[in-house]
């Protein structure tokens, strides 16, 4: 376009474009301190079988329980035994070990890929001890702590991860991409947000047959920003769904920060307001908010009083993944900034300051998780690395396209095999 | 023996299967109270109740996903998407979740549910409601594509797809509906009443998926058809004199190959018929096929019959639409090494 053009030699303003830029870049100093933060214990805590407009209000606060102090205070309180606290903590120091020896794997050529979720153990984990054994995860891909926190084999996360011959998806599945159905931990899919109505029907099956059982999906940030999660949140209200819809913001889609889905312009627990969907916004740094939003919702949902969607705040500490590198668009010591701090550390204060934990039993039990980590590592290394997969019943990939072999597949494994026989 | 049109057909084989699966849920917009925009769930909600038979939201993407949420579960969704030309919002959770979702979890999750939808020509859609998009789920491992063209095998195959362990996206040729158009659409359009595929029995029955039907035998010629198209090739070869063998392939994946290539073998002739557009289209992976397996029994080059490559475009819906004149100079070709 030229400036001969007539639409722009009309008395206006030139419109702009807006394109969203994150507060702080490499070399910028990170702060933090015009974020706003509630002090803990301030928000309200609605019935939970309040209108879903009560609940909004919520949408731009934030619930928190550990406060400063390292006491638990306000109406969320979930009041937790400390023994259920330290099963907690353990969990969430296992996932962050867990994460660690993985993440070196992959750095040392056994695997292709990995995902940490190092800032937020404090989401799934509680999240999950909120739920009931039976109810339903659609996870995205940071929600490791899920499995953990059901106890779920370590060796069987791993042997995926290698993608080896214990590896229950048959080396199908890029590393973290877990599914198991015993679990009620959904397949994981790569097609980000595709999970969130997935979540709404699974529980609509379970309302349509009279089920007790919940659906809760999980989403980040960055995917709200497809249909999909609209969708979900639509049919969730439409059907008055037993669903809870967790949006977990780390801030970051890779390199895009959250202003890049909107998050610049309202909060992501906000976009519940214009579905009537009821809205929570939550410490995702703060364990015993995480648990207690979560019992809130499945509470809800469980009683026939519709869907819930949470944000959970938080700050993904690491990279996006194992191919990543945040330096590239971020400041390195952004996430030692990051003022909602670190999970593991707040509820490990917490049990302290409750005078039931201390830095002893926390070094013995760090090197219990640690041990048993490794243990399960040598136990999936011996199954196999993935270097050495994809060698043998190459026949196998053409199995589980359909319920059987059709023929042109049938045709198309012969010439595999033949051209892996030369 | 009752006589049924398409849509009588398509709702009977719902009312079978539901009567005797109370897993299977019906969805999609219109579907319920109103009984969809072309009647085909008519009566369904009634029924078998709200919980069972509901309207959902004008979103495909969600109402595909809901469905792969439904199957996770353990009931049955059979949707329709009101007309193809819409499904393309639930694209991607038909191509990365519902199609994938058995082999990316090694048999632990399967998606057994049929999406039905109406697609084709020769109704003055325009170029939103005429399109003939299977094409693009064939190339889809995981799925199974299906298209019925009388009354009888409709039924039959819905029953069919209804039961298969695997998702099934059944296409619908809407302009066949009604009657059995044969191309000539400035005729009298003839009521399947007066098609022998029309009589439908009672209950349940089943038309095996991946099987072809020969329509018509022939020793000189095969023509390879689905949908609305089965029935403008028997009109064209009639009309041309010709003893051809017409095949309603009904199951596009998996495709009935023996039935193809045993007349191909026996005719050493090939026409291949179809109404979506040229480039890339199922029939070419047809024409290949043939080539592939029956080259040193063709007499001649295999043609093939398509859509134009355009959008298909509404006050030029006759000259878009592969009809007779196409059929005859194809028709022509093939027979004239």
């Amino acid at each position: 376009m030229s400036d001969k053009d007539p639409s722009l030699r009309r008395n206006a303003p030139h419109l702009a474009l807006h394109v969203p830029e994150p507060a702080f870049r490499p070399g910028d100093t990170p702060d933090f301190s015009k974020l706003q933060i509630p002090a803990a214990g301030s928000a309200s805590r609605p019935d939970t079988s309040a209108a879903a407009a009560e609940t909004h209000p919520l949408a731009t606060q934030l619930v928190r329980v550990l406060g400063e102090d390292r006491q638990a205070v306000g109406p969320w309180d979930p009041k937790l035994g400390p023994e259920t606290l330290r099963r907690m903590l353990r969990d969430m120091v296992t996932v962050r070990i867990f994460d660690d020896r993985m993440y070196r794997s992959q750095r040392q050529g056994k695997t292709s890929f990995y995902m940490k979720c190092t800032g937020e153990e404090a989401i799934a984990i509680p999240a999950q001890m909120a739920l009931d054994r039976e109810d339903m995860h659609f996870p995205t891909y940071r929600q490791q702590g899920l499995l953990i926190a059901r106890g779920y084999p370590l060796v069987e996360m791993m042997n995926q991860i290698y993608s080896n011959k214990g590896d229950k998806l048959k080396g199908r599945q890029l590393p973290i991409m877990y599914s198991d159905k015993k679990f009620g931990f959904f397949s994981i899919s790569g097609n980000l947000g595709t999970q969130f109505p997935q979540a709404v029907g699974w529980a609509m099956g379970a309302a349509i047959k009279g089920d007790s059982r919940i659906a809760i999906g999980w989403i980040g940030d960055g995917a709200t920003a497809e249909g999909d999660f609209h969708s979900a949140l639509t049919f969730a209200a439409v059907y008055n769904v037993p669903v809870v819809l967790a949006v977990v913001n780390n801030q970051w889609a890779i390199s895009s920060f959250s202003g890049i889905a909107g998050g610049e312009r309202a909060t992501f627990a906000q976009r519940a307001v214009g579905y009537g969907i009821a809205s929570l916004r939550v410490d995702g740094n703060d364990a015993l908010a995480v648990y207690a939003a979560v019992k809130w919702a499945s509470e809800r949902a469980r009683a026939n009083n519709g869907p819930t969607l949470i944000e959970f705040f938080t700050y993904r500490a690491e990279g996006h993944s194992t191919s990543d590198d945040p330096s590239g668009y971020r400041p390195t010591n952004e996430a030692k900034a990051w003022p909602l701090g670190d999970p593991i550390e707040r509820l490990k204060a917490h049990l302290i300051e409750l005078g039931e934990w201390d830095e002893e039993r926390h070094a013995a039990m760090t090197a219990e998780c640690d041990t048993e980590v490794r243990a399960a590592q040598k136990e999936s290394e011996k199954v196999g690395i993935l270097p050495q997969q994809g060698k043998d019943d190459i026949g196998s990939m053409f199995e589980d396209v359909y319920a059987e072999v059709p023929w042109h597949i049938a045709e198309q494994r012969d010439a595999a095999l033949a051209e892996d026989g030369e | 023996m009752p006589t049924m049109n398409m849509i009588q057909a398509l709702n009977d084989a719902h009312k079978v299967m539901m009567r005797d699966d109370g897993d299977i849920v019906v969805f999609g917009e219109d579907i319920g109270y109103f009984g969809g925009v072309f009647r085909v769930t008519e009566g369904l909600q009634k029924e078998f109740g709200k919980t069972r038979v509901f309207d959902a939201p004008i979103s495909e993407g969600g109402i595909v996903a809901t469905a792969v949420g439904m199957a996770a579960y353990g009931v049955k969704p059979v949707i329709e998407i009101q007309f193809a030309d819409y499904i393309y919002p639930g694209y991607d959770q038909i191509v990365s979740e519902v199609a994938k979702m058995r082999y990316r979890t090694a048999g632990e999750w399967t998606m057994p549910m049929v999406i039905r939808t109406p697609y084709g020509g020769g109704i003055f859609g325009g170029q939103t409601h005429s399109q003939s998009p299977e094409s693009l789920f064939t190339h889809i491992a995981g799925l199974k594509v299906v298209i019925p063209s009388t009354p009888y095998d409709a039924k039959g195959l819905l029953i069919s797809a209804i039961e298969d362990p695997d998702p099934v996206i059944f296409f619908e040729p809407k302009r066949i509906y009604n009657g059995p158009f044969d191309g000539h659409h400035d005729r009298p359009v003839k009521p399947w009443s007066k098609h022998s595929a029309s009589e439908v029995p009672e209950g349940h029955y089943n038309v095996p998926l991946g099987k072809a039907s020969v329509v018509r035998e022939g020793a000189e010629l095969t023509v390879l058809a689905y949908g609305t198209m089965v029935h403008v090739a028997l009109a064209a070869v009639e009309e041309q004199g010709l003893d051809a063998e017409v095949i309603d392939l009904r199951t596009l994946v998996p495709l009935d190959i023996d039935a193809i290539e045993q007349s191909v073998e026996k005719t050493g002739r090939c026409l291949v018929v179809m109404e979506a557009p040229r480039t890339s289209g199922f029939a070419s992976e047809l024409v290949t096929l043939v080539q592939e397996r029956c080259f040193y029994h063709l007499e001649a080059p295999v043609e093939r019959v398509t859509g134009w490559d355009t959008p298909y475009p509404h006050a030029y819906e006759w000259a878009y639409f592969p009809g007779p004149k196409r059929m005859k100079n194809a028709l022509e070709k093939v027979m004239a090494d």
